[in-house]
């Protein structure tokens, strides 16, 4: 089990490496801060600064950056993880897109993208919507019960809603048809058409706690003044959360999209342990596909070449996010 | 000028990196793979061989399994006090994904246990990493030891694509078969034929009960219900050629499209589990050994838990075929391989550790600890009533020469292909003729890459 989450996770790292990067000037922007930096020789505290870097940059170059280029390499050649690799130039990367199978599975990523992301995202602003307007008691109490299931290794959750799914004997289906609803009873991983919603809801419970937490930590930052004034200009609580609560919250929202997409593009654990993919191809996503690539047919190079496509989305994806975000807070 | 800074110190990263991870992956293939050294001529004197450690990798490490590797290490290093074993277990999968990396290296062990197939011996083949042991076999007399099939599963031509012959690579210690349980309660007069069976299964819809347990969430449990239909449907040599890939051989026949059409029927009749799709493995196994269901297609690897669950009340035996008291006709194999690396300096101290796994006094020490020895020995009978009945198919299907291979060794892929086609058809989305017509594009396909 090791082995496959460690795939799962090398898109994150160079998503996280995106980040990083982009974080990489801040110590530069101190020495100009400082102000005094101008009285000094130029040059020599900037030449200082970059000794600071060199440990980060030995540790980040070694485990993130060095396997990133490698794995690039890796992509370029028909190799199954002893022999001699084939170099193939772009071959592998061409494959994935004209597999229908691999294109298949980014689909289903971006499906699973409406439910880790979007959904979590949309509860999260109704419960902040509600929190702004009123104080709920014990409200402490239920946020820290809706952040449970963030808490729970993905494995245990997988495992748990695979038995609540059970056709026969879950929960659902049992209450289904105890209260006249059996038509209503599905075989939820077992059917085509419902199993990658049923896939997806498992990343909904799993994400929505998280944008709850930080949407609603961010309603409370937020002025009371600026409620007072909405509501001296007359507006209602639909006006009031679209005029004040939504604007202010864009800071916590680009983080919790953020995070959520993450989590929905690099979706090993759920898939694996709940569907394996099936039935058929129907729930198979890139980060599974990856694994299987690499660890169970031996085609190392196309499970890289994979990898790096699918780091390339999230990389794209979470940029857009944070673009839009920034242009909003400097508006 | 700040990015293109930082720009190029990740270049200068990346080139530090790329430059220390250069060349083509893998290596040179002729420089890092090792001769084979010499082919032995004679049993060799393993007491002689002077001190000698051996480095075992297994995955011997569940219940009777651990119980037998570790009685017979011990055994061997009383023989041999000059022999030391050095056993390194593993879970299966650990084992699986970690072997190639370790084998490949520079202290790689003595004897490893390599899965048959494509995925993993087929590779380590291909990189010339396991020794090639027929003039061990010969000298141990290896060949009469086996049923045929679980020889040839064991070997490889030396372009490691094609298996099933050439150079035989290792020895198994223990069988596996899959046909079916039954609950002695409900079934009390066993089918003799297939078409029995079908009226039994009828009759126990009829009844109300589940006919037979099948949960297929986890895609190939599907690829084991259809095998075991296939071999009554289909000549059990078609099934060979077409896993061992002979020239010739297709999925695309009209025997293996009866077979999809039979199931896809029992499918549509309600012989299933409902929504067996979206049911796991083990919850519709634990359901059989709970006492719903008439029948449960399953492998002998459920055996201890069904015996340990329902006592006496439950039977085992191969799907009856067309006739009654015909040859039996099983899915089934055999444990992974013990294997000889080619990097071992002792290959001669490895093959007689091979040899005393596999040999009469290994048949008892496998039976004494519910095992079911995959050696055409004689073994001490077991007591309980489903082992014995297990014993029993084994022996028939060995003396028959009755076992079909699993079909998911035939590509690298093909356990996934396959299964996820299964699911698609039972669930009527393809009809049979575009089920045996896809799956076998689909090893096509895998070939040409």
């Amino acid at each position: 089990m090791a082995r496959p989450v460690a795939t799962a996770d090398t898109p994150v790292a160079l998503g996280r490496g995106g980040g990083a990067s982009a974080d990489a000037p801040e110590p530069a922007r101190r020495v100009r801060f400082g102000g005094r930096a101008r009285d000094r020789p130029p040059g020599e505290p900037r030449r200082v600064a970059y000794l600071y870097l060199i440990p980060a940059a030995l540790i980040f170059g070694t485990f993130t950056l060095a396997p990133l280029v490698h794995s690039v390499w890796l992509s370029l050649f028909q190799w199954d993880g002893i022999t001699a690799g084939k170099w193939v130039g772009l071959h592998n990367y061409a494959d994935v897109l004209s597999d229908p199978v691999q294109r298949e599975a980014f689909g289903h990523a971006l499906v699973l993208l409406i439910f880790y992301a979007v959904i979590p995202l949309l509860i999260g602003l109704l419960i902040a919507g509600l929190v702004a307007r009123s104080h709920i008691r014990g409200f402490a109490f239920f946020r820290v019960v809706l952040f449970l299931p963030q808490v729970i290794a993905l494995v245990v959750v997988a495992v748990m809603w695979r038995m609540i799914y059970d056709p026969n004997d879950g929960p659902i289906n049992e209450t289904l048809r105890s209260i006249g609803l059996g038509g209503l009873a599905k075989s939820w991983l077992g059917d085509f058409d419902v199993a990658l919603p049923a896939v997806g809801l498992i990343g909904t419970w799993v994400m929505y706690g998280l944008a709850m937490v930080l949407l609603t930590a961010g309603v409370q930052k937020i002025p009371r003044s600026l409620y007072d004034a909405a509501r001296v200009d007359g507006a209602g609580p639909v006006r009031e959360f679209f005029a004040v609560t939504l604007p202010a919250l864009r800071g916590e929202i680009a983080v919790a999209l953020t995070l959520s997409t993450i989590a929905a593009l690099r979706n090993f654990d759920l898939v694996y342990i709940t569907t394996k993919g099936g039935p058929g191809t129907s729930t198979s996503v890139p980060a599974y596909q990856v694994y299987e690539r690499a660890f169970l047919t031996g085609k190392v190079g196309s499970a890289s070449a994979m990898g790096l496509m699918l780091a390339a989305l999230i990389f794209v994806l979470s940029a857009i996010i944070n673009r839009v975000a920034e242009r909003g807070q400097a508006r | 000028m700040k990015a293109s800074r930082v720009l190029g110190s990740v270049v200068a990263i990346g080139a530090t990196a790329l430059a220390a991870g250069c060349g083509t992956p893998g290596g040179d293939d002729s420089s890092n793979a090792p001769k084979t050294t010499t082919a032995a001529q004679a049993k060799p004197d393993i007491a002689k061989a002077g001190n000698v450690t051996l480095t075992v990798w297994d995955q011997e490490v569940r219940g009777g399994q651990a119980a037998q590797i570790k009685e017979l290490n011990k055994q061997f290093q009383a023989k041999y006090p000059n022999v030391k074993i050095k056993r390194v277990a593993k879970s299966f999968d650990d084992l699986n994904t970690t072997l190639k990396l370790a084998v490949s290296g520079p202290k790689a062990p003595d004897v490893v246990e390599a899965n048959q197939g494509l995925g993993v011996m087929g590779q380590l083949v291909k990189a010339k990493l396991l020794r090639p042991i027929d003039d061990y076999a010969k000298i141990y007399g290896w060949a009469d030891r086996y049923p045929s099939l679980l020889l040839d599963l064991n070997k490889f031509e030396a372009n490691g694509t094609t298996f099933g012959s050439g150079d035989l690579y290792g020895l198994s210690q223990m069988g596996e078969i899959v046909g079916v349980f039954y609950n002695k309660k409900k079934v009390t007069t066993p089918p003799k034929t297939l078409a029995e069976f079908e009226q039994q299964l009828a009759a126990a819809k009829q009844s109300g009960d589940v006919p037979i347990q099948f949960g297929n969430l986890d895609k190939w449990p599907g690829i084991h219900e259809y095998e075991t239909v296939l071999g009554q449907v289909a000549p059990k040599q078609s099934v060979r050629d077409f896993v061992f890939q002979k020239s010739g051989a297709s999925f695309d026949t009209p025997e293996f499209q009866d077979a999809a059409a039979k199931i896809q029927d029992w499918a549509k009749k309600g012989y299933f589990t409902d929504d067996f799709n979206g049911t796991g493995y083990d919850p519709a196994w634990q359901r059989f050994a709970k006492g719903r269901g008439h029948f449960l297609i399953a492998g002998t690897w459920l055996v201890a838990d069904l015996a340990k669950q329902m006592g006496d009340n439950v039977g085992f035996m191969p799907l009856p075929g067309q006739q009654a008291g015909g040859d039996p006709v099983a899915l089934g194999g055999e444990s992974l391989p013990f294997t000889v690396t080619s990097k071992s300096k002792h290959p001669d101290v490895a093959a007689a550790y091979i040899d005393f796994l596999t040999d009469q006094n290994a048949t008892n020490v496998l039976a004494q600890t519910d095992n079911l020895p995959a050696m055409k020995y004689d073994a001490p009978a077991p007591s309980a009533a489903l082992t014995k009945d297990v014993a029993t198919a084994w022996k028939a299907l060995g003396d028959a020469d009755g076992l079909i291979p699993y079909a998911d060794y035939t590509t690298p892929t093909f356990g996934d292909d396959l299964g996820g086609a299964i699911q698609q058809m039972l669930a009527g989305k393809d009809s049979p003729t575009d089920f045996t017509k896809g799956v076998q594009e689909k090893v096509d396909a895998s070939k040409s890459s």
